[in-house]
C-alpha cells in the first residue's frame, strides 16, 4: 500500500491567525479520504498547501510522492482539483470551461464527458455568468472526473447540489474509487462521508484530532444503554467509563464508552438480563462533539474532569492537543 | 413596503462606498474646466487674438467635428471651454453611466444586491438609489465647476449655464444607463451598450456639426450631446434647451422603472445567447485563454485608436493655421519640439496615445490581479499551468496589444496626414507612435511588480499613471524639480518625430521595465495565492 497524501506537522499563519498548526493527514493510494472539520478549522488551506497555492511555513507535505510546491505542474498533471467555490469566466461556456481545464490537465476522456453530463443533466451551452451556484459546481465536477488522473482533490463539492445530483456524484465518486483512484473529499454532508468513505481525518482549529475509519471512530464515542434487571450490579456506579446512571427500580440508563461495551454488558447479564435496549452512536454524535467546543469544555467542567477552563476558543487547552482517553472522559453524550 | 422603501439606506451605502472616487472625479472634472480656462485666459490676452482663434477653429472641420463650434467668436468664456463642451460633457455622461451601473447591474451581478434585496428594500429601491447617486453627483460636478469658473473671471451666467449643461447631460445619461442595466445580465455588456449610445450621440453631432451649409446641420438637435451644445454658454445662454434634456432623462429613468418591474432578479430583458458546447482546438493553454478573455478589449481599443490616429492625422495638417497667435506657437515649440509647429503638435498628440496605450496595458496587466481575486485563477493553477506561463499569457496580450495599438494609431495618422501632405510623413508618424513602447511597458511593469510583491496594492499601476500624467502636464506650470519630472517615464520618451533620435532613454526604460518584469514574476512565483 502507498500513500498518496503524507502531510506531518503542517504550519500555515496568516498574519497573527494560525490557520493550520501542526496538522496531521495521510491517505493511501486508492482509498476515499473524509476530510472533515468546522467553518474555518484549515481544510480549504490544507487543499491550498497541496496544490501548491500557498507555501507550508512548517511541517513537511508530499503529494504523490513529490513536493507540491516545487514540483507543482508536475504533480498537477496527475491530479484534478475542485474548489468549494466555483467562479466561472462570464463570456465562456460551461462546455469551453471543461475542455480548457481537462486540456490543461493534460487530457480528457471525451466518452465520459458526454457520459457525465447527461447524469449531472447540465447544459454546457450556456455562459458561465448564467449557470446558478450548483451548476457551476458541476462545471467544475465534470471537467476533474472526466480528466484522466490519478487523484481526485474535491473541496465541499456537493454543495449546492440538489439531493438528486447529490446522489449522481456519489456514484460517480463510487466509480472513481472502482477504478482504483485516490480521493479526497472534503465534506460537511454525513449522509455523503458515511457512504463513501474508507476513513476520515477531522480537523479542528488547525490540528487533526481524529483519524481512521468510521467505525474506529464510533468506537471512541459513547453506546446509550437502557436494561430491565433482576439485580442492579453495585459496580455500575463506580466504572469510569460510565456515564448519566440513572437507577429506577430494575431499570438503568446509561452511556458507556464504545469500547467497554462488553464488559458492561457482561455485567447486566450477570445481573439477569430480562430486556436491553441500545442505541449506537451516530454520526451526528461523532461529529458534534469534535466541532463544539463549547459542548466539550462545558461537559468536562460539570463532570470535574481535567479541563484548563477555557471556555470559547479553546486556544489553550482545545481538545485537539488532548489525548484520546481524556477526551472521551470530558465528552458528554 | 412600497417598491421605494429602502432607497434612503441603499443612497447612504452608494455614497459611502464611493464617496472618495465620487469626490476625486469631480475634482478632476472642475480642475480640467477651470484649469483650461484659465489656461485660454492667459494663452489668449487680447480680444484680437481670440478672434482670430476662434475663427481659425470654426474653419476647421476636424477641431468642429472633435468638439464642436465656437457659437461666438468673440466671447472669451465660449472659446476657453470651446474643447470642453461637447467633449466635456460627454465625460461627465461616461462618470453618469458607468456610476449608475455600478451600483445596479455590478452587483446584482456580483450577488450582492440579492443579499440586500432580500432585507427591508423595495424592488425598485436600488435603481432609484443609482439615479439618485449618479444625478447628485451631476449636479454637484455642474454647480461646483460654475462656481470654479466664475472664479477664474468668466461671467456667471455663461458659467452655470455651461455647468448645467454638464449635469443635465449627466443625469440624462444616467437615464441611459438606467435603462441599459435592465437590459443585459452582465455589468460589462451594459456599460457597453449605454457607452455605444453615448458613442452615436458624439458621432451624430459630429456629422452634423460639421456638415456644410448645405448638408444636414439638423442632426446635431437629434443628439443630446448636441442639445447639451446648444445651450450654448458664454453665448447667449439659451437655458431652454436644458429642458429638452431633462425631459429625456425623465423618459429613460421612467422607462427603467417600467422595465425593471417587468423582469425576474438577476435576468436581462435581452437572453443570454449559447454558446459553443466545447472549446475550439485552439483553447488549449494560458496563452488561448487569455486572448479569449482580452480579445473584445483588444479589438474595441483597436477600434478607437484607429479613429483618434485619424482624427489627430488629420488636425496635423491644420495646425500651423490654427495656431496664428506668437505665443501659441511659442507654447506649442516650447511643449513639443523644435522642428516645425506640425511636428510639434503630431509629437504631443503621440505622447498622449502613449498615455492612452500605457492605460491599455494596465488595463490587461490588472486581469492577473482580478482573475485571483475572483477565484479564477485557483484552479487554473491546480492544473499542469505554470504561475509563470499563467502570466505569462496575460502580459503577452499586454506586449502585443500595446505594439498592435500603437502600430495602428500611427500608421492611421500617418496615412491621414500623409495624405494631406506627403507620404513620407507616414514612418515618421508611424515611429513617432512606437516610440512610446518602452514608457507602456514600464507601466505595465508598474503593475506586474506590484502583482507580485504586493498584490493587494495591484492598483499601483493606475495610481503609478495617473501621476505621471499630472506630472507631465502640472509639473512645468508648478515648476516642479527636473528629478521630479525625470521620475514619469513619459519624460524620458525622445519627442518624435524630431530632429535626432536619442536611443539612449528608450534602453534605459527598458532596461527599468524589464527589471520590473522580473521582480515583480519572480515575487508572484514565490508568493502565496490569496482572494
Amino acid at each position: 500500500m502507498t500513500t498518496a497524501i503524507a502531510v506531518s506537522g503542517l504550519v500555515k499563519t496568516f498574519g497573527r491567525t494560525r490557520a493550520l498548526d501542526g496538522l496531521d493527514l495521510t491517505v493511501t493510494t486508492g482509498e476515499v479520504h473524509g476530510f472533515l472539520g468546522p467553518n474555518g478549522a484549515g481544510k480549504s488551506t490544507t487543499i491550498r498547501v497541496l496544490l501548491g497555492l500557498l507555501r507550508a511555513d512548517g511541517g513537511t507535505a508530499e503529494l504523490l510522492g513529490g513536493d507540491p510546491w516545487a514540483d507543482a505542474t508536475t504533480l498537477h498533471r496527475r491530479l484534478a482539483y475542485v474548489p468549494g467555490d466555483v467562479s466561472l469566466w462570464p463570456g465562456l461556456t460551461g462546455g469551453e470551461v471543461i475542455d480548457l481545464l481537462g486540456r490543461l490537465r493534460g487530457g480528457l476522456d471525451r466518452q465520459r464527458r458526454a457520459d457525465l453530463l447527461e447524469r449531472f443533466e447540465l447544459d454546457p451551452r450556456k455562459k458561465g455568468r448564467a449557470y446558478s451556484k450548483g451548476n457551476r459546481q458541476k462545471v467544475a465536477l465534470v471537467a476533474a472526473l472526466a480528466s484522466d488522473v490519478e487523484l481526485l482533490i474535491l473541496d465541499e463539492p456537493s454543495s449546492g447540489l440538489d439531493p438528486l445530483m447529490e446522489s449522481v456524484f456519489q456514484e460517480c465518486v463510487a466509480e472513481e474509487k472502482r477504478r482504483g483512484r485516490t480521493v479526497l473529499l472534503s465534506s460537511h454532508i454525513l449522509a455523503e462521508v458515511e457512504a463513501l468513505c474508507d476513513r476520515v481525518s477531522i480537523i479542528r482549529q488547525g490540528r487533526t484530532v481524529e483519524t481512521g475509519t468510521l467505525g474506529e471512530l464510533r468506537h471512541l464515542t459513547r453506546t446509550a444503554i437502557s436494561a430491565e434487571v433482576d439485580t442492579v450490579p453495585p459496580q455500575l456506579a463506580g466504572l469510569d467509563h460510565v456515564h448519566d446512571l440513572s437507577v429506577t427500580g430494575n431499570r438503568v440508563r446509561f452511556d458507556v464508552d464504545t469500547a467497554q461495551l462488553s464488559a458492561v454488558l457482561r455485567l447486566l447479564t450477570d445481573g439477569g438480563l430480562r430486556g436491553l435496549t441500545s442505541q449506537p452512536p451516530t454520526l451526528e454524535e461523532l461529529f458534534l462533539r469534535h466541532y463544539s467546543d463549547d459542548i466539550t469544555d462545558s461537559g468536562s467542567q460539570s463532570d470535574g474532569s481535567q479541563n484548563d477552563g477555557s471556555q470559547d476558543d479553546g486556544t489553550g487547552g482545545a481538545p485537539a492537543g488532548r489525548s484520546a482517553e481524556a477526551e472521551k472522559a470530558g465528552a458528554p453524550r | 413596503m412600497t417598491a421605494l422603501t429602502g432607497t434612503g439606506a441603499l443612497l447612504r451605502l452608494a455614497l459611502r462606498r464611493d464617496r472618495i472616487m465620487l469626490a476625486a472625479w469631480i475634482l478632476v472634472f472642475v480642475v480640467s474646466a477651470a484649469g483650461s480656462a484659465a489656461a485660454t485666459i492667459d494663452l489668449y490676452p487680447d480680444e484680437q487674438a481670440r478672434v482670430s482663434a476662434a475663427v481659425t477653429t470654426n474653419s476647421t472641420p476636424t477641431l468642429v467635428a472633435l468638439y464642436g463650434w465656437v457659437f461666438d467668436t468673440h466671447s472669451l468664456g465660449a472659446i476657453s471651454l470651446f474643447k470642453l463642451t461637447a467633449f466635456g460633457s460627454a465625460l461627465v455622461a461616461l462618470f453618469a453611466l458607468l456610476l449608475v451601473t455600478r451600483h445596479t447591474r455590478a452587483e446584482e451581478e456580483a450577488g450582492r444586491l440579492e443579499l440586500v434585496g432580500a432585507a427591508v428594500v423595495g424592488r425598485h429601491a436600488a435603481l432609484a438609489a443609482a439615479v439618485l447617486v449618479a444625478a447628485g453627483a451631476s449636479v454637484t460636478l455642474g454647480l461646483v465647476t460654475a462656481v470654479a469658473l466664475i472664479g477664474v473671471g468668466l461671467p456667471a451666467a455663461g458659467s452655470f449655464a455651461f455647468g448645467s449643461a454638464w449635469a443635465a447631460l449627466g443625469i440624462a445619461f444616467a437615464g441611459v444607463a438606467a435603462v441599459a442595466a435592465q437590459l443585459t445580465t452582465a455589468a460589462r455588456a451594459a456599460n457597453g451598450i449605454a457607452a455605444g449610445v453615448l458613442g452615436v450621440a458624439y458621432l451624430v453631432r459630429a456629422v452634423g456639426d460639421s456638415a456644410g451649409t448645405d448638408g444636414p446641420t439638423a442632426l446635431s438637435w437629434f443628439s443630446p450631446i448636441g442639445w447639451a451644445q446648444q445651450v450654448r454658454p458664454y453665448a447667449g445662454d439659451r437655458w431652454w434647451v436644458l429642458s429638452l434634456l431633462i425631459v429625456f432623462a425623465v423618459v429613460t429613468v421612467a422607462g427603467a422603472f417600467a422595465l425593471v418591474a417587468r423582469r425576474d432578479h438577476g435576468a436581462g430583458l435581452l437572453p443570454d445567447r449559447p454558446g459553443p458546447a466545447g472549446a475550439a482546438p485552439a483553447l488549449a493553454g494560458p496563452l488561448a485563454l487569455a486572448w479569449r478573455l482580452h480579445r473584445g478589449t483588444v479589438l474595441g481599443w483597436t477600434v478607437a485608436f484607429a479613429l483618434l490616429g485619424g482624427v489627430l492625422g488629420g488636425m496635423a495638417g491644420n495646425v500651423s493655421g490654427f495656431l496664428d497667435s506668437p505665443r501659441a506657437k511659442e507654447f506649442i515649440t516650447r511643449l513639443g519640439g523644435q522642428q516645425g509647429i506640425t511636428d510639434a503638435f503630431l509629437a504631443a498628440e503621440m505622447s498622449f496615445i502613449g498615455v492612452f496605450v500605457s492605460a491599455f496595458g494596465v488595463q490587461v496587466a490588472m486581469r492577473m490581479r482580478t482573475e485571483e481575486t475572483s477565484l479564477r485563477a485557483e484552479p487554473l493553477l491546480a492544473t499542469a499551468t505554470s504561475r509563470l506561463r499563467f502570466a505569462m499569457g496575460h502580459l503577452a496580450v499586454a506586449l502585443a496589444g500595446a505594439v498592435l495599438l500603437l502600430t495602428v494609431a500611427g500608421l492611421s495618422a500617418g496615412l491621414v496626414h500623409g495624405a494631406s501632405s506627403d507620404m513620407g510623413q507616414l514612418p515618421r508618424v508611424l515611429g513617432a507612435a512606437l516610440v512610446n513602447l518602452p514608457a507602456v511597458l514600464v507601466l505595465t511593469g508598474v503593475v506586474v511588480a506590484a502583482f507580485g510583491l504586493l498584490p493587494r496594492f495591484a492598483t499601483a499601476g493606475w495610481v503609478a499613471l495617473t501621476a505621471f500624467v499630472l506630472l507631465g502636464q502640472l509639473g512645468p506650470i508648478l515648476r516642479l524639480d527636473q528629478w521630479v519630472m525625470d521620475l514619469s517615464p513619459f519624460t524620458h520618451t525622445p519627442r518624435l518625430p524630431g530632429p535626432a533620435l536619442s536611443v539612449a532613454p528608450l534602453l534605459w526604460l527598458t532596461a527599468v521595465a524589464v527589471l520590473l518584469f522580473g521582480v515583480g514574476l519572480t515575487a508572484f512565483r514565490r508568493r502565496d495565492i490569496t482572494s
